[in-house]
C-alpha cells in the first residue's frame, strides 16, 4: 500500500510523516515533491505540516497552487483518500477540499503541547478504530489553529457529522477549558461531506510510538489503512 | 510606464482577531483610554504595467483567489 507524503519548501513535518507511515507493515511512503503533477499509483496521500512557502500571505495561501495540488484535487474529487496535518489542514481549507479556514490563535501564542482529542465520529473513514467516545492524545504545535466557519457551514458540519475530532479535558468533556486556541466548538479535525478529505490540527505522525508520548496517532493511519482495504475488497 | 494599485485587505467583522484586540490594549494603556476597537489587516503596493489588458477584472480575481481568503477576509483595490 503505498502512500504519497507532498513536500512543498517549508514543510517540516515531511519526515515524521514518511517514519510513521514506514513503521506500518505494509505501508510504503514516498515524498513527492510540490512541483510534480501526477499522484498516479497511490493509494493515499498526505499534507503534511509545516511552513510552506514560510507562511507568506496566509498559511496555506501560496501551496495551494502548487502544481500538485491539481492532482490532490482530482484525486480527492476521485474519492481517494487525502489527510491533512496541521500546515496541511491549512492547504486543504485554502483550496476548498475542505470548509471554513484556520486563523492567528486566540491568545496570540504558538501552542506546542500534548493534548486530548474526543472521536465525535467513530465510523469515519479515518477513525472507525476508535470507539464511540475514544479519547487520543496528540500533540499540537501551531500558531495559526484557530478554526472558524461561519454558522450555516457550522450547522451543515454538524448536521453531516463532519466533525470527527474536538479537543476535551482529560476526562472526554468538550469545555471552553480545554480549547487551546479559540476554534469554534472545540473543533480540532473535520472531513469533507464525501468523507474521504479529513484535516486536522493536532499530529498523528508526532505520536506513534509510545516513546514519543503517545502511540494514538496509529489509531488514524490504521483506520486509513483498513479503509483502503476494505474498498479494494469490495472493488475485487 | 506602471501604475500604482493598493489593495488592503480586512478580516471580516464575525472573525476573532486577536491581534488587533492586543493592540487596542496596548493604545488604551499608553494614553488612548478612548480606543474602542483595533482590527488588523494588510496593505499590499503593487506596482503593474499600465498597458496590461483587462487590469481590474484580473487584479479582482486575484484579490480573491490569492489576496485574499473571502472566508475570513474582505479586500478593497485602491487605485
Amino acid at each position: 500500500m503505498k502512500f504519497a507524503v507532498i513536500q512543498f519548501p517549508g514543510s517540516n513535518c515531511d519526515q515524521d510523516c514518511l517514519a510513521a507511515l514506514n513503521g506500518i507493515s505494509g505501508v510504503r511512503a514516498e515524498y513527492v515533491w510540490h512541483k510534480k503533477t501526477s499522484l498516479a499509483g497511490f493509494d493515499a496521500i498526505v499534507l503534511p505540516g509545516g511552513f510552506a512557502f514560510g507562511d507568506y500571505l496566509r498559511c496555506g495561501a501560496i501551496a495551494r497552487f502548487s502544481p500538485i495540488m491539481a492532482s490532490v484535487v482530482e484525486e480527492a474529487r476521485n474519492g481517494r483518500l487525502v489527510i491533512g496535518t496541521c500546515n496541511g489542514f491549512q492547504v486543504l481549507c485554502e483550496i476548498g477540499l475542505l470548509p471554513g479556514a484556520l486563523v492567528r490563535n486566540r491568545k496570540l501564542h504558538f501552542i506546542c503541547e500534548l493534548l486530548t482529542l474526543r472521536v465525535e465520529v467513530p465510523d469515519s473513514a479515518f477513525t472507525h478504530g476508535c470507539p464511540q467516545g475514544s479519547l487520543l492524545r496528540l500533540p499540537i504545535a501551531h500558531g495559526e489553529g484557530c478554526y472558524f466557519a461561519d454558522e450555516k457551514t457550522l450547522r451543515e458540519l454538524n448536521e453531516r457529522r463532519q466533525i470527527i475530532l474536538r479537543y476535551s479535558t482529560s476526562d472526554g468533556r468538550i469545555d471552553p477549558s480545554a480549547n487551546p486556541n479559540g476554534s469554534v466548538e472545540n473543533i480540532a479535525g473535520i472531513c469533507n461531506r464525501e468523507g474521504n478529505v479529513f484535516g486536522l490540527m493536532p499530529h498523528p505522525d508526532r505520536a506513534c510510538e509510545l516513546r514519543l508520548g503517545s502511540a494514538d496517532g496509529l489509531k488514524i493511519f490504521q483506520s486509513m489503512i483498513e479503509t483502503i482495504e476494505a474498498t479494494r475488497a469490495q472493488a475485487a | 510606464m506602471r501604475v500604482k494599485v493598493n489593495v488592503v485587505v480586512k478580516p471580516k467583522e464575525t472573525v476573532l482577531d486577536p491581534q488587533g484586540a492586543a493592540v487596542r490594549d496596548a493604545m488604551q494603556h499608553l494614553g488612548m483610554p478612548e480606543v474602542r476597537s483595533v482590527r488588523i489587516g494588510k496593505y499590499l503596493e503593487i506596482e503593474v504595467d499600465d498597458k496590461t489588458p483587462n487590469l481590474d477584472s484580473r487584479l479582482n480575481d486575484l484579490c480573491r483567489d490569492l489576496l485574499s481568503n473571502p472566508v475570513i477576509e474582505d479586500y478593497e483595490v485602491v487605485r
